[in-house]
């Protein structure tokens, strides 16, 4: 691994300073941002070395921090250059705008945040590729190379649809509303992918127009920038709540893609090599996603899943009987347990409950009771969303476990549900369910499993979960707050 | 002219690798942080940003350059900050 690194390493600094660059411009200020962007990357590339370990990630991220502000200072070295009222106008406010709401977010609100962060780069991006191509268009005399007007036409697109495809997923999980129907619920117009391929198409051809003549091309960049922003819209609409880690992470590659494309445009090493790191992030993350759901991303692209059902909700479907438990017996069976294993959702985070639940699991403990948290690749709407959660409530993470649980799942005599539908849905293993093939937690091999939920309601994929029904399975109906701070109170009690 | 691009092409591919290779290793419990700190990083696009906001060319160039100057320093300072913020939560026993 390090042997990889610095070997590539060795090769782009050799790819950097390359003398047909330098010849362009040749100038000794030309060779010190080269390199200062070269120190730059490497800091970024540690950065997200160290982030391998929670003991070192938080340093990484510092180490990133300083390579960014070299980055930056000796851009502002650049001869083309000539006035900084402007630049200090957006670093200002940038950094307020950005500092207020990375101090203010809560940590049940990260997916929001991230979604933000992503369409805001896309943005950025896409507007720097605009500005670039007015700066080549208005400089007469002065022909752009071919290559370099490719870039310009799909940063442009990715960066355009990256912003309003994040804007679209912002407003999915803010639960925005449409005409009084929730705005996550998948949308699909009559022929709607024919449509999204046939914009694709005009961009395509749009871009093959602005490389051909870009001189007399000005509308076509216009009409490539309003095309994207409409595309990113229509790409993400079809897309359920409940698929949101996946946009997250797809439009994370994609915020990372425009980076790369405009670094391309403005033949700047930096941007290539950094919007390439964020790219291949985003990929990984949306692969691991698609893989924890056991769906391809064309599937998860294709929309349509995840129909939030607002069925009957009371406690029996077609005739079923389910168990009950109120808090007071709940702490009773846990108190009486020797291994519990907490399965967290989304739910959790919708009722912030992280703190009682970590309150709980340090009861537990105090009890003598082994109490682990089985975190799904898929828990939340963006991956790490329930690790964050348990770290904020101070959840030691050696006690945070991935399906790997499920090897001592026979051991355990509760499993703790807690607002988690689809991720224990043992439909998964039945071929031919909707699900089927999904990786699941096999609660329902454990002895007693305890479900906390607001009610009998399908979860955001819309099927029905057998697990409510079984002989082993009790229901904690309520708000996840509210019930385990009961649990909390009993626990408290009995002491 | 064909150089720089097959320069530019190959720092690209290289990068990826690296990306690959360095971001599998991350953690599962470290994959909020990890959007995040990597929304930080996509903040560069400011170091082309500065450039069209110092161009002083026209109206187009403030406007866009204000625009992006301000959107990637919100991504640069709103993702490290965050980030911190984060990472600081993880502790072990």
């Amino acid at each position: 691994m390090d042997a990889t690194l610095s070997i590539a390493g060795s090769l782009l600094a050799e790819a950097a300073s390359q003398p047909a660059a330098e010849a362009a411009r040749g100038t000794a200020a030309t060779l010190l941002i080269n390199l200062a962007y070269l120190v730059a990357a490497a800091c970024f590339i540690f950065g997200l070395k160290w982030l391998s370990s929670p003991r070192t990630a938080r340093r990484g991220n510092l180490l990133s921090s300083v390579g960014m502000l070299i980055a930056v200072v000796v851009t502002l070295l650049d001869r083309q250059i000539v006035g900084y009222t402007t630049i200090i106008a957006g670093l200002i406010v940038g950094s307020v705008v950005g500092a207020t709401l990375a101090l203010r977010v809560q940590m049940t609100a990260m997916p929001q945040m991230v979604g933000m962060l992503n369409g805001f780069g896309g943005l950025a991006s896409g507007s720097v590729a605009l500005a670039e191509f007015l700066r080549v268009y208005y400089d007469a005399g002065h022909d752009p190379r071919l290559d370099t007007l490719v870039a310009i036409a799909l940063s442009a697109l990715i960066g355009m649809l990256t912003f309003t495809g994040s804007v679209t997923a912002f407003g999915k999980l803010q639960g925005w509303k449409i005409g009084g129907k929730p705005l996550s619920n998948p949308l699909l117009l009559p022929g709607h992918h024919a449509i999204n391929i046939l914009m694709l198409l005009i961009a395509v051809l749009l871009g093959v127009l602005i490389t051909a003549n870009y001189q007399n091309a000005l509308w076509a960049v216009i009409l490539l920038s309003a095309l994207a922003l409409v595309l990113g819209v229509m790409v993400v609409t079809p897309i359920g709540g409940a698929d949101m880690p996946v946009v997250i992470s797809l439009m994370n590659s994609y915020s990372g893609l425009a980076a790369m494309t405009t670094g391309f445009a403005l033949d700047n090493y930096c941007l290539i090599i950094t919007g390439a790191l964020v790219g291949a992030s985003g990929i990984i993350l949306t692969k691991i996603m698609c893989n924890a759901m056991n769906r391809s991303l064309l599937n998860v692209v294709a929309g349509g899943f995840g129909q939030e059902i607002t069925a009957a909700g009371d406690t029996s479907a077609e005739g079923k009987t389910v168990r009950q438990m109120d808090a007071e017996e709940a702490a009773m069976v846990l108190e009486a347990s020797q291994k519990v294993f907490v399965i967290p959702g989304y739910g959790m985070a919708v009722a912030q409950a992280q703190h009682a639940v970590a309150e709980m699991a340090s009861l537990l403990a105090a009890k003598g009771v082994e109490v682990r948290f089985g975190v799904h690749p898929v828990a939340g709407r963006m991956p790490g969303h329930m690790n964050v959660l348990l770290a904020e409530a101070n959840v030691p993470y050696e006690q945070l476990a991935d399906l790997e649980l499920n090897g001592e799942m026979e051991q355990c005599d509760v499993a703790l549900v807690i607002g988690a539908n689809d991720v224990v849905n043992p439909d998964a293993r039945r071929p031919g369910s909707q699900i089927a093939g999904m990786p699941i937690f096999d609660v329902d091999k454990a002895r007693t499993v305890m479900v906390c939920k607001r009610s009998l309601n399908p979860g955001f994929a819309g099927i029905e979960n057998p697990l409510f029904f079984n002989d082993n399975t009790v229901m904690l109906f309520g708000d996840a707050k509210k019930m385990i701070t009961g649990i909390v109170a009993e626990l408290k009690a009995s002491k | 002219m064909i150089e720089l691009f097959t320069n530019n092409f190959v720092v690209f591919v290289l990068a990826m690798f690296i990306g690959f290779e360095v971001i599998s290793k991350v953690p599962a419990t470290l994959h909020t942080p990890l959007m995040s700190g990597s929304n930080a990083i996509s903040g560069i696009t400011i170091v082309g940003a500065l450039v069209i906001a110092g161009l002083h060319q026209g109206v187009w160039s403030h406007v866009f350059g204000f625009v992006a100057v301000a959107l990637a320093m919100v991504n640069v300072v709103g993702g490290y900050l965050v980030t911190d913020r984060m990472l600081k939560m993880f502790r072990r026993k």
